[in-house]
This record gives C-alpha cells, structure tokens and sequence, in this order.
C-alpha cells in the first residue's frame, strides 16, 4: 500500500510542479500583471507620421513609463494617425497642454510614445486629446532633406586631405 | 455424472450442443482456412479439435469466441449466433467463456493475485474482502495460492498458464477455450495440466475445447476429437475409435508417423533431375 | 508492366488506408475517455509512467538548453551593447519554439517509445486478446487513460521545460556573465505578452504536440506487427513520425499565431 501512496505522491508533485512553472511563466515572465489592472484614462493623440509605433508601446514621461499605446487608427478625413494611450490612474494631473512625441530608443531600438508636461492647471482626463504632437523621424525623409540642403545650399566643408 | 459416463455414440458427439457451427467458412487473402466446416461441441464435456499445424485450430477459436467474423455459415453458442451480435452482448456472452491463450497472456505490470482478481474488480462491485477470498480459492485450485505475490516475469512456463487458468475461471464461465495448453511443457507441468483440465471440466460442469496438435496427451482427456486438415473436419469421434481408425491419414496423424498421405517432402521437381540440372549449370 | 502499376497504386493507397485506421483510432480513443470518470485510478498510474518518469530528462535537457540560450544570446547581443535585451531573447525563444518543441520531442523519444512499445508488447504476447476475451475493451481500459495522462503531462512539461530553461539563461546570463539581473527580468517582462506568447506558445502548441505524440504512440504501438521486430520497427515509427509531426505543425501552428497579421 506504500508503494501505491508513493506513486500518488510522485504524481501529485508532477501536477503541482507543472502547474507552478506555467503560474510562474505567467507571472514572473510574462506582462500579465500589467494585463490585469488596464484601468487607466484615455487620452487620443493625432499624429502626422507614427512611422513603426506597435500597440502596446509604452509611453513614458521623463523616461518614467506612465502607461501603453492601446490603439491605433486612421481618420479617414484628415488622414492622421490616431493613438490611443491607456495612462496610469496614479498620474492623473499632467497638464492639458502636454506634447507627445513618438521616439526611438537607441539606434535600433522600438518605438514609443514621449511626454513632455506643458504649463496648463487644468489636467489631462479620460477623453482628452493632445493637442501638440511630434510624429516620428523617418529616415529615408531625413536622408531627402540632408540632400536637397546639400545640393541648395552651401556646399559641404571641403575635406583638408 | 451420469453424462460423462455414458457412452458415445462414435459418430455424433451426442445432443445438445453448446456450440455449432454450419458450413463455415473463412479464408484469409487468398488462403482457405476453413471450407464448409461443421462441428457440434457438446455441453458438459472436452471436445478437442487437433490437426497439423497452420491447419487453422486457432482462428477456429477466434470465430467461436467472436474475435473474427466468418466469411459464411453460422456459429452458435449457447443458442446465440455469435457474429450477429452487437458489441455489448457479444461482451456480455464473453464474460461466461474464458479462454487460456498460449502464451497464458498475463498481464506484465499486474501480480498473480492482481490478474485473478482482474476480471472481478472490471465486472464485479464486490468488496475487497470478499475479492480477495474469491482468487484464493480459485490460486488454491490450481495449486498457486502460495505464488500470489509474485508478478508474470518471475513465473515458469507451466505456472504461467496455471494462473491464466485460475484467471479464466475466476467469472466462473461455462465454457473454457484452451489454445495449446500442451505446447512446449516440460512433461511434470504437462501432466499438471492434463489433471487440471479434467477436475476443473467435471467439478464445474464447464464445456471444455482444446486446441492442439499434441496427440498423447489431448487423446488422454478428450471425451471427442475433431481431426483437421486442409480447411476441412478429416474426421470424428471418440478417441478410441479414431485410434482404431483404418483411414491412412487418420493413422498417420493419430500414431504419429513421419511419411504416409501427408508427404515427408515439401512438393518438388524429381529428384534426379533436379541434381543434374545443377550439374549442367 | 501491370505489376509495376498494381504496385505504384498499392504504394498509394496502403498509407491513404493506414491514414483512415488512425483517424478511426482516434475516434474510438476519444470515445472510450468517458471511462476514465469511473476508474480516475489508472489516470494515475500512467501519469506517473508518462509525466513522472520523464521529469529528468526535461529538467536537464530544459537548464542546459536555457544555458546555452544565454551564452550564444550574450556573445551576439554584447557586440551592440544591448545585453540587457538577453532576457527577452531567452524567454522569447523558449516560450514560442523551443520549449513546446523540445519537449514533444523528448518526448516521443522517453514516453512515446515507451507507449509504443508497451502497447505493442501487450498485443505480441495476446494480452489485449485476452483482455478482449474478459469481456474488457482495451480501448477502455489501457490505450484511454494512457492518451489522457500524456495530453496532461506534455503541458505540465513544457511548462517546467520552459521555467527552468529560463532559469538557466538567467545563471549564465546573470551569475556568471554579469548581466544586470533588473534589467533581465524588466525587459522579459516588458516584451513577453501573457496571450500572444505564453498561451498560445506553451498552452496551445504543447497541447497540440501532446495530442500528435500521444496519437501517434499509441496507434503505433496498437498497429505494430505481434512480433520483436515489428515492436522495434513500429518504436522507431513512433520517434520518426512525431518528429516530422511536431515539427510541421510547429510551423504551421507559428504561421497562424505569430505570423505578420
């Protein structure tokens, strides 16, 4: 009868294990807590250009992340891109007039969205929208301007041999 | 009983059949095992069925126990015609056979008491005590009570069927199917065999089959013999009158003799010829 | 000629047939589940040959693969100064592909055989006959609790194939190469999604993973020829076939889940 109760045991512990590498997989790897407690405010930004801004960016202030890219769409009158940002409830009082832009980081790296607080009492809300947007630097339109600056302009510095 | 004592009649194996079967016939690719073959297996008593090898005695009892399904004719069992049945009441009639495999078929990962007491925990409800009295008494009748512990590996060739018998009978069935009880026994476990098959046919009045090829031993026990070949019931009756028997075949198959009707050379080409061909090449 | 033709068309319809049984099997495993909530024993009992008995191999074939996920992540992220990313790029490869697939395939390779050739034992030496003669459906009683026990182990595996090859990343990476620990865990966190890489990589691909081992394990093991050599054939069939099996409908499985949408 030992015997048996030790395979149950040996089973039991099999399950419970498994069961704790997939909670842990969950909690400790994955976003899943951040899934939870989407109970942030809305606010909408219009953008010109988002270049290669993917849902769930985030968006930071100051380099702090305050919250995540939720949205993205385009209106079809004014072809703008608009972005939908879920901010977190406990920075409720960024000023109205705030800027966002959309930001590199590194070289290579992904792209989000970057407030910068403006000077306004009155604070941001669920609804709102941002007024001031900065959209992203393409590369190929920055080569093009380099270019026609160059061939308009004055020429480069000729390099001293 | 009284049954078992009287006489036969050489020429039908007596009334009242529990199986019968009627113009069977069953082939396998292009192969006939079985061509229009009758047989009546009486109640109460050891019927067995012998012939060569790959003379089909094991599908014989794979259609008599619905395993496979005949090409033509009907087998009957206990007044049901066995390969018209539907799944739950062929399993229903299977629960009063038992059948002991050539290999006895234990099950490896299971003890001796485990196995007998398989087929009770799967059709019974009955309380671990009372399970537990039942495979006693049924290892006690095969003289294993004392092996109980020990698992299929750790038992010899004879044991092993022992056990399977004791599994068979363990639903108390009415009839027992044996394939080759006999084949590769040493002769001490043989005549274990022999004796075991006789008591448990009369003391619970079961109908017993043999499959088997080894004349001795089968004729020993037998109340009536079925001789097969080619697809075919050769002959029948009981064991002294086929022993008396004057058919060639018969005799050779019955006294056991190298060369007679069934040749001791495979088909072939004259001899003398078949030398010199090598010899031109 | 006609031979060569009778054999051409023989050679297409013999797998086509085979494909039918299977799909026939699995039908009639399926049926027999229902079994299980009258004898949830026997679930146990192959749990523990399936599950249990195969912990070892997923443990360490899981901390090694994890290490070596850190060292190669490492020696490349290291040239663009972006080691902190080593922890995404562990937890990423482990959770979409390598983990479901590496453990189906250890084990096909530990269990299937295993299945395979205890099935195919228990035919060679008439057990499932003589089952059958006990008026007991071996569908029922062994090839049902032996499919369900290894649908539910090959998750639990992957699951701890995955933790503990991520913990392995996280020796190399962290305890031994000096990566920043916050930054291995922050970064994992911040790239690994709950629903599009955890549910559908180590949930859904290791239980469809789970139903073609165990599928194929056991119909070989049930089809297998009754004798030694058929066993060892229809073994190695088992390793073979889940493989390829696994294998395409990984690719097939990251196509739907992973692919550009």
């Amino acid at each position: 009868m030992a015997k048996k109760n030790n395979l149950e045991l040996a089973v039991g512990l099999f399950v419970v294990l498994g069961l704790a590498a997939l909670f842990l997989l969950a909690l400790k790897v994955s976003d899943i807590a951040s899934i939870g407690e989407d109970k942030g405010y809305r606010v909408t930004a219009r953008f010109e250009n988002i270049g290669g801004l993917k849902v769930r960016a985030p968006v930071t202030l100051g380099g702090v992340r305050i919250g995540r890219v939720v949205g993205i769409d385009l209106d079809p009158q004014r072809y703008e891109a608009v972005v939908i940002l879920s901010i977190d409830p406990r920075y409720d009082h960024l000023p109205e007039d705030s800027s966002a832009s959309i930001l590199t980081s590194g070289l290579l790296g992904e792209q989000y969205v970057g407030l910068e607080p403006g000077g306004m009492d009155s604070a941001l809300k669920n609804g709102s929208t941002l007024k001031l947007t900065q959209s992203a630097l393409v590369l190929e339109k920055l080569i093009g301007r380099m270019l026609t600056n160059a061939v308009s302009g004055d020429p480069p510095p000729a390099k001293t041999p | 009983m009284s049954v078992i004592a009287s006489p036969f009649d050489p020429a039908s194996p007596g009334g009242d059949p529990l199986v019968t079967a009627r113009g069977l016939s069953f082939h396998r690719g292009d192969r006939i095992i079985f061509q229009d073959v009758d047989l009546d297996i009486p109640r109460g008593r050891i019927t067995a069925i012998m012939g060569p090898s790959g003379a089909g005695k094991t599908t014989l009892l794979r259609l008599i126990s619905g395993q496979i399904r005949p090409d033509a004719g009907r087998i009957e069992v206990d007044g049901a015609c066995i390969h018209e049945l539907g799944r739950r009441e062929l399993y229903h009639l299977r629960k009063r056979m038992g059948m002991l495999f050539q290999s006895g078929a234990l099950f490896t990962d299971l003890s001796v008491f485990d196995n007998v007491a398989f087929p009770l925990r799967e059709h019974t409800r009955l309380p671990d005590h009372l399970i537990r009295t039942l495979v006693l008494m049924k290892l006690e009748s095969v003289g294993l009570r004392g092996a109980r512990e020990l698992m299929p590996a750790e038992l010899s060739g004879g044991m092993a069927r022992r056990v399977a018998l004791a599994r068979a009978i363990a639903l108390d069935p009415m009839m027992i199917l044996y394939d080759e009880p006999f084949a590769g026994q040493d002769p001490i476990s043989m005549g274990v065999l022999i004796k075991l098959i006789r008591t448990l046919n009369d003391a619970l009045g079961l109908t017993s089959i043999i499959v088997s090829h080894d004349v001795k031993e089968t004729a020993a026990i037998a109340d009536y013999l079925y001789l097969m070949s080619d697809g075919r019931v050769m002959e029948h009756g009981a064991p002294e009158a086929l022993g008396r028997s004057t058919s060639p075949w018969v005799a050779q198959f019955m006294r056991a003799l190298p060369d007679g009707p069934v040749s001791f050379h495979y088909p072939a080409p004259p001899y003398p010829a078949d030398l010199l061909a090598s010899a031109a090449a | 000629m006609i031979a060569a033709l009778t054999r051409l068309g023989q050679s297409v319809l013999d797998p086509l047939a085979r494909l039918g049984r299977a799909n026939l099997f699995f039908l009639r495993l399926l049926g027999a589940l229902s079994f299980l909530l009258q004898r949830p024993g026997l679930l146990v009992k192959q749990l523990h040959t399936v599950g249990v008995l195969s912990l070892p191999i997923i443990l360490v074939s899981g901390l090694f693969v994890g290490m070596v996920l850190g060292l190669q992540g490492y020696a490349n992220l290291v040239d663009f100064g972006a080691t902190s990313s080593l922890g995404t790029v562990v937890a990423l490869s482990l959770i979409r592909e390598l983990g479901p697939v590496l453990t189906a395939l250890l084990y096909a390779g530990r269990a299937g055989s295993a299945l395979t050739a205890g099935i195919g034992l228990m035919k060679a030496t008439e057990q499932l006959a003589s089952m059958q003669m006990m008026a007991v459906d071996p569908f029922q009683r062994v090839l049902a609790p032996r499919f369900l026990a290894g649908f539910i182990a090959v998750p639990l595996l992957t699951g701890i194939f995955t933790a503990v090859g991520i913990l392995g990343g996280y020796l190399v990476a962290v305890v031994q190469l000096g990566v920043d620990g916050g930054a291995f865990w922050a970064q994992m966190q911040a790239k690994v999604h709950f629903f599009t890489d955890v549910v559908n990589g180590v949930v859904f691909k290791s239980l469809a993973f789970g139903v073609a081992a165990n599928w194929i394990a056991l119909f070989e093991g049930y089809e297998a020829q009754p004798t030694s050599e058929g066993i060892s054939l229809a073994t190695t069939r088992t390793v073979v076939s889940t493989s390829l099996a696994v294998l395409g409908l990984d690719f097939l499985l990251t196509a739907l889940m992973f692919g550009v949408w």
